[in-house]
């Protein structure tokens, strides 16, 4: 410890500690800076290297890449189809999957006692531990010819009624928008419902134990104290959640009906930007290749502002939660 | 204290439409759980009642055989084979480098801006679609090297480094500091500390957060679609020529139209489901059995 040998050598005044680290300990730390700096490099990367493959079609149709028609045998290769069934699935998913994901949450927080809540929990894993392609092979063989059914009575019960035939009347199909935000809505569930959770969780509780003192029931507790609290972690689970719809592919791909309209029939086939490239790439070359491609750099660029946002929401819930 | 009975304020339950709606909102928050409950159930029962219909040792092991051969014939031995060495080698590249990620933002970098930004962006990155790896990979791979296991297996590694990342600078974290403040006054430089006390002490959680991360690998698609190109021969070289993996074999399997390729895709998601569930039990024994510190 005493045995000091810096370049000068000379005795002055005692060096922080810091400066007399081994060569093996500063090379660790540059070994662990160096695997942090791969999750930027990567991320760069993926921007990079798909932009440039992709560049043909940004060339080639300019801002007509958000054109209506996706016809690749013409070489027009239009994406606003792709990007319109994004959102309709993405929203119809999170519209369903919301309330019950916060539901979940204010069970497992505030309702029902611990040892009840860790079964709960692992149900809730079960459900993200499925891979999204037994999703889709479930989708697609059971889920789809069962309720295609269901599509075809509640369509010709609306037919003549002024807005609701434009959104669920015929054309009807098992496979379509609305079967794929369902899907979706499942796979979703339980990223929405764990950040919800730790949202929820950081809710003093004092603030929880003043409500019911002034004699709140628990749903007035919730309203009045967990709500105000916890509304804005909320939102960027939300946000999570609709970043992971946005970009689920494979479960998408199988029960969406792979079709480019642009409809407001939600009971019709149609077709996503993760489902599309899944399912046209291997036929896929030239400038349809870069469409394709393309198609995933926006997807890259959506999914990203979505995930910043929320992420940036959530850490500040939390961390004003628990500060 | 004296009070009278008069002016005590009544400590019963409310009543009437205040006590209703509290009992509305509990049941529907249990209908929320078995709304999730009921989709779960379905798709497992599905699974393995048509799942074990057809899984038998030859069913594991044998070739695969073309689409139009009846369920007795053939198996899903080379997509089992394909998906041990991609998931294999993902794991190999993206479990230590997240773990020494996870050092860097812990143990190094602590509040510094880079530290935060490098972590943020882990966070921003288990975001980015699975499908969007694929495509990157075969931009910056597949391109210029073909299609192989080690191909699939760069994806699924782009995938769980930010996992890994994430869930072992949770277990850094929950590791006491006095424990770190102890072995600097012996005299141990920040390595030592860091590999032979800080990591002993947090690496139950360390190896379940990486258990689930290799689950969660394991049954994605989307990224090999574009970087092993799916084949139905055995190929037990990852580093050259296409390969195969239990997902991608469901997925073009699902679409068939043929009964025996359907009751193939159900055998391989049974057998799927059965690895993911393993791995998540193994995360959940390790984690109860081997963790010295959680929340």
């Amino acid at each position: 410890m005493t045995q000091q040998t810096g370049p000068a050598g000379t005795a002055g005044p005692a060096r922080p500690l810091s400066q007399r680290r081994p060569f093996g300990d500063r090379s660790f730390q540059i070994i662990t800076l160096g695997a942090g700096l791969l999750v930027l490099v990567i991320l760069v990367l993926i921007a990079f290297s798909t932009t440039q493959q992709a560049a043909p079609w940004f060339k080639a149709e300019g801002w007509g890449i958000f054109g209506k028609t996706w016809n690749p045998p013409s070489n027009q290769f239009g994406a606003l189809a792709f990007i319109y069934g994004t959102a309709i699935t993405s929203a119809i998913a999170i519209i369903m999957a919301v309330p019950v994901s916060v539901g979940i949450a204010l069970l497992l927080t505030e309702v029902v006692p611990y040892r009840w809540a860790r079964p709960i929990v692992y149900v809730i894993d079960l459900l993200a531990v499925v891979p999204s392609v037994v999703w889709g092979l479930w989708g697609i063989l059971v889920f789809v010819p069962w309720i295609a059914k269901i599509y075809k009575s509640i369509g010709s019960a609306v037919t003549g009624i002024p807005v609701l035939e434009n959104l669920f009347g015929p054309p009807t199909s098992g496979a379509s928008f609305f079967t794929a935000g369902i899907i979706l809505a499942f796979m979703i569930t339980p990223i929405v419902t764990s950040l919800s959770r730790e949202v929820i969780a950081t809710v003093p509780a004092i603030d929880k134990e003043g409500a019911y003192a002034l004699g709140a029931t628990r749903l007035e507790m919730i309203q009045g104290a967990v709500w105000p609290h916890s509304k804005g972690g909320i939102v960027g689970a939300v946000l999570l959640g609709l970043g992971r719809a946005m970009g689920e592919t494979i479960a998408a791909a199988l029960v969406i009906g792979s079709s480019a309209v642009i409809t407001s029939h939600l009971f019709a086939p149609g077709d996503s930007m993760p489902a599309v490239i899944a399912n046209q790439f291997p036929e896929a070359t030239g400038t349809f290749r870069a469409a394709l491609i393309g198609l995933g750099v926006l997807l890259f660029a959506f999914t990203i502002i979505v995930n910043v946002i929320a992420r940036l929401i959530v850490g500040r819930a939390i961390e004003q939660g628990s500060a | 204290m004296a009070v009278t009975a008069g002016q005590q304020p009544s400590l019963r339950e409310a009543k009437g439409w205040r006590r209703t709606k509290n009992r509305i909102a509990t049941v529907l928050m249990v209908v929320a759980f078995v709304l999730v409950l009921i989709p779960l159930v379905l798709v497992l029962i599905t699974v393995v009642a048509r799942g074990a219909k057809i899984i038998s040792w030859q069913f594991l092991t044998a070739p695969i055989p073309p689409s139009v051969a009846p369920a007795s014939e053939g198996g899903i031995g080379p997509a089992i084979l394909g998906t041990f060495l991609i998931v294999g080698l993902a794991t190999v590249m993206a479990v230590p480098l997240g773990i020494l990620g996870a050092i860097y933002l812990n143990e190094y970098g602590g509040k510094g801006v880079l530290a935060r930004l490098i972590g943020f962006m882990a966070d921003v990155m288990t975001g980015v679609p699975s499908i969007v790896m694929g495509l990157f990979i075969f931009s910056i791979w597949v391109l210029h090297f073909q299609f192989s296991g080690f191909a699939g297996a760069l994806a699924l590694g782009c995938l769980m480094l930010p996992v890994v990342i994430r869930s072992t600078d949770e277990m850094l974290k929950l590791v006491p500091n006095p424990l770190r403040e102890g072995s600097y006054a012996l005299g141990a430089t920040k390595a030592r500390v860091t590999t032979t006390v800080v990591l002993p002490a947090a690496i139950g959680g360390i190896v379940s957060g990486a258990l689930l991360a290799i689950a969660r690998a394991a049954g994605e698609t989307a990224p090999l679609l574009f970087t092993i190109l799916t084949v139905t021969t055995a190929n037990p070289n990852p580093f050259k020529g296409p390969n195969t993996s239990i997902p991608s074999q469901i997925f073009s399997n699902a679409t068939s139209a043929f009964t025996g390729a359907q009751d193939r895709a159900w055998g391989a998601a049974l057998t799927l489901i059965v690895i993911a569930f393993v791995l998540m039990l193994a995360a959940r024994i390790i984690t109860a059995r081997f963790t010295r510190y959680s929340r």
